[in-house]
């Protein structure tokens, strides 16, 4: 049953990405470019799907399980650090560049443009920059770990050799 | 801020603004999760086998919602300006992005806002800025058009 509310989810999600043109970069792009022609009509879509959600989140927030009776898993991030700011920044600007986000670039490529494939791959591309990046990080945090506590043990064995000596 | 009345479409924003809410209505109340989508395909990616099933699906509804769309309206041709270059560095940018900010449009301008999260108000208004001063520079200061 998650599996099938998942689709149905998505399918809406695109659904209404198409009826309100969100799909298009040259609307995305319109609302951004507030110095010439701005079409507000972004900020509309946003509005309403946040008030329909504000309802939704204070219902789920209630609840520790969903109406399937699984366990409620939403998001319990509330850091606001450079990381936050850096990656929203970055993210903004590969987003006025082309006009495309995570949701749109997908539901477009479903309409079979080969720029939104391309899009596509480059997006998974950079998500994948930073899954390897973020495995080197763990990597090296757990090395760096291990010769402290090797160091650590070094420096025990030393001080009892020495010790042996006196 | 001159509005262009002649593209403002406030109905067909304000439904499809309303089938965006009700499809995070229906992750949240049925399967207790965020739609967020890019955290949903980078989970893919990681591909943790439990909640694979449900992120396939989620993505899958959103590819083939033209399709279904389109059997029954007429879908017309999207048009994508960007030339394949800008295309390849926006994608990486907002793959790389996403993923430090810990959501994108849908996991912190919709989501995170109806959530009432001060750090989704923060990644909103930042990326926001930064999407207002990529245009600003590519339309009005690189270009004289």
């Amino acid at each position: 049953m998650t599996i099938f509310y998942a689709f149905l989810a998505g399918l809406l999600f695109g659904i209404g990405l198409i009826v309100s043109d969100m799909v298009s970069p040259s609307k995305v792009l319109a609302f951004l470019d507030v110095a010439g022609k701005w079409d507000p009509s972004l900020a509309v879509v946003a509005a309403a799907a946040v008030a329909v959600g504000v309802i939704a989140y204070a219902v789920a927030r209630k609840r520790t399980d969903t109406l399937l009776g699984t366990p409620m898993r939403l998001p319990q991030a509330t850091a606001i650090d450079p990381r936050l700011a850096l990656g929203s920044l970055v993210f903004g600007i590969g987003w006025g560049l082309a006009g495309f986000g995570p949701g749109p670039a997908l539901a477009a490529l479903g309409t079979g443009h080969v720029k939104a494939f391309l899009f596509v791959v480059a997006m998974i591309a950079g998500m994948g920059i930073y899954e390897f990046a973020e495995y080197k990080r763990a990597q090296k945090a757990r090395s760096a770990l291990a010769s402290e506590h090797h160091a650590h043990e070094h420096h025990r064995a030393g001080g009892k050799h020495k010790g042996r000596r006196h | 801020m001159n509005p262009d009345l002649l593209s403002f479409t406030p109905w067909t924003a304000l439904a499809g603004g309303v089938l965006i809410g009700l499809a995070v209505a229906i992750l949240a109340l049925a399967n207790g999760r965020q739609a967020s989508v890019s955290a949903i395909a980078a989970g893919l990616l990681r591909l943790d086998l439990a909640d694979l099933p449900w992120r396939v699906a989620f993505v899958a509804g959103l590819v083939v919602a033209p399709t279904l769309y389109g059997a029954f309206v007429y879908l017309p041709t999207l048009k994508i300006d960007a030339n394949y270059s800008t295309l390849i560095a926006a994608g990486l940018l907002v793959g790389v992005g996403a993923r430090y900010a810990g959501g994108c449009t849908s996991g912190h301008g919709i989501c995170g806002l109806a959530r009432l999260s001060p750090r989704s108000l923060v990644a909103t208004l930042l990326f926001l800025a930064a999407g207002v001063a990529t245009v600003y520079v590519a339309r009005h200061l690189l270009t004289t058009a």
